[in-house]
């Protein structure tokens, strides 16, 4: 087992670790808004770690080529379509939760 | 590793879809539904890897774009407004 | 779209206008050129026919929806690198902590809608900044002001954070002219 390999399992591992907590915190979290921030635990933060994990078992120079556009979508994209949601349940009056509110 | 990397992305996925059928409301649920999305993409990297077969990356990044552009959709279907009010035009604003 | 600029009108000036569109046009095309090559790995006159089509179709709808003008400048570019991975490390040290918040055995969550000032931000890194705080767990941009940016935070301490400045500094850096 060399360094490199080492180092990507714990990556991995983390990766997955992130992943599920973020599946956790969908279903725990109160509101909607809460929810989104679990969601951004997976997303940027368990999906980077996953994809450099991977990246650093890659052989040919275009799969990895390849890893980094899916990184940088991912990364691109996903912050946007969270504003976009955030923004448009904000101004449907999607209400907020508070401390000692019941959950939604 | 990546087997264990697997079992992880199904268990969020299997989550996800959960909160997308308990709702409640829609934004719950296209929340749930796009964080599946990127969950797909990734699995699809990761069987790619697992499969040994790279070529399954090139399905994984048109799933991200096909992923985003749906969320984006679907919001604007559902709000006949359109998000982004005010930068209609470009340049004429 | 105070990038935009305002020619006096005047014929001459009309023919000016269109070469600087058709100058941005081109701008647009290298982004796309290079990645299609990337991805197509194939030099054939064919695909590299129907890849020049796509690249054309490509800026033409850049052009149609109005973001012609937004072109990256390569001192950008060159400076994105460095403020990604100071970014990502922020955004593990937080999904480090709202992780730490999902699996206590008792939710304790305080969120907070407040807005941080954003004042004096050109247009791209304005959009930088309201990323990078949706990006980072914990922080969750709602609204995008002229000179604040409304923010919903899992506690106050999240928006404390983003009123000392620092991811707001670092972002007009990397924008910044020179």
């Amino acid at each position: 087992m060399s360094v490199i390999e080492v180092l990507s399992g714990v990556l991995l591992a983390a990766g997955a670790l992130a992943l599920v907590s973020g599946g956790v915190g969908l279903l725990r979290f109160p509101d909607f808004y809460t929810r989104t921030h679990a969601a951004s635990v997976t997303d940027p933060a368990g999906a980077g770690l996953i994809l450099i994990g991977l990246l650093l078992r890659v052989d040919a120079w275009d799969t990895a080529v390849r890893l980094l556009i899916i990184l940088l979508f991912l990364t691109l994209t996903s912050p946007t379509a969270t504003h976009i949601l955030a923004h448009a349940a904000r101004r449907d009056g999607v209400p907020m939760w508070q401390e000692g509110d019941r959950r939604r | 590793m990546i087997f264990a990397v697997m079992v992880a992305l199904l268990v969020t996925m299997v989550l996800a879809l959960v909160r997308a059928f308990m709702g409640p409301g829609l934004y719950n649920r296209i929340l749930a539904i796009n964080t599946f999305g990127t969950k797909t993409v990734l699995f699809v990297a990761v069987a790619g890897f697992l499969f040994g077969r790279p070529e399954f990356l090139d399905i994984g990044i048109l799933y991200a774009l096909v992923n985003f552009v749906a969320t984006v959709a679907v919001l604007r279907l559902t709000h006949l407004q359109d998000p982004w009010s005010g930068t209609e035009g470009g340049e004429a604003g | 779209m105070s990038l935009l600029d305002h020619d006096p009108t005047g014929v001459a000036s009309a023919q000016n206008r269109r070469r600087k569109s058709t100058v941005r046009l081109l701008r647009t095309a290298p982004l796309p050129a290079v990645f299609w090559l990337l991805l197509s790995g194939r030099y054939e006159p064919l695909t590299l026919a129907l890849g020049t089509l796509s690249v054309a179709a490509v800026c033409w709808l850049t052009w149609r929806a109005g973001l012609a003008h937004q072109s990256l400048r390569l001192a950008f570019v060159l400076r994105l690198p460095r403020y990604f991975l100071w970014l990502s490390g922020q955004v593990l040290v937080s999904a480090y902590g709202v992780a730490r918040k999902v699996w206590s055995p008792r939710l304790v969550l305080r969120p907070v809608v407040e807005s941080t000032p954003a004042a004096d931000l050109p247009e791209l890194s304005q959009v930088v900044y309201a990323n990078s705080i949706t990006l980072t767990p914990g922080t969750l941009s709602l609204d995008v002001d002229e000179d604040a940016i409304k923010v919903h935070s899992l506690e106050q301490a999240g928006v404390e954070e983003l009123r000392q400045g620092r991811m707001l500094s670092r972002a007009r850096r990397t924008e910044a002219r020179g």
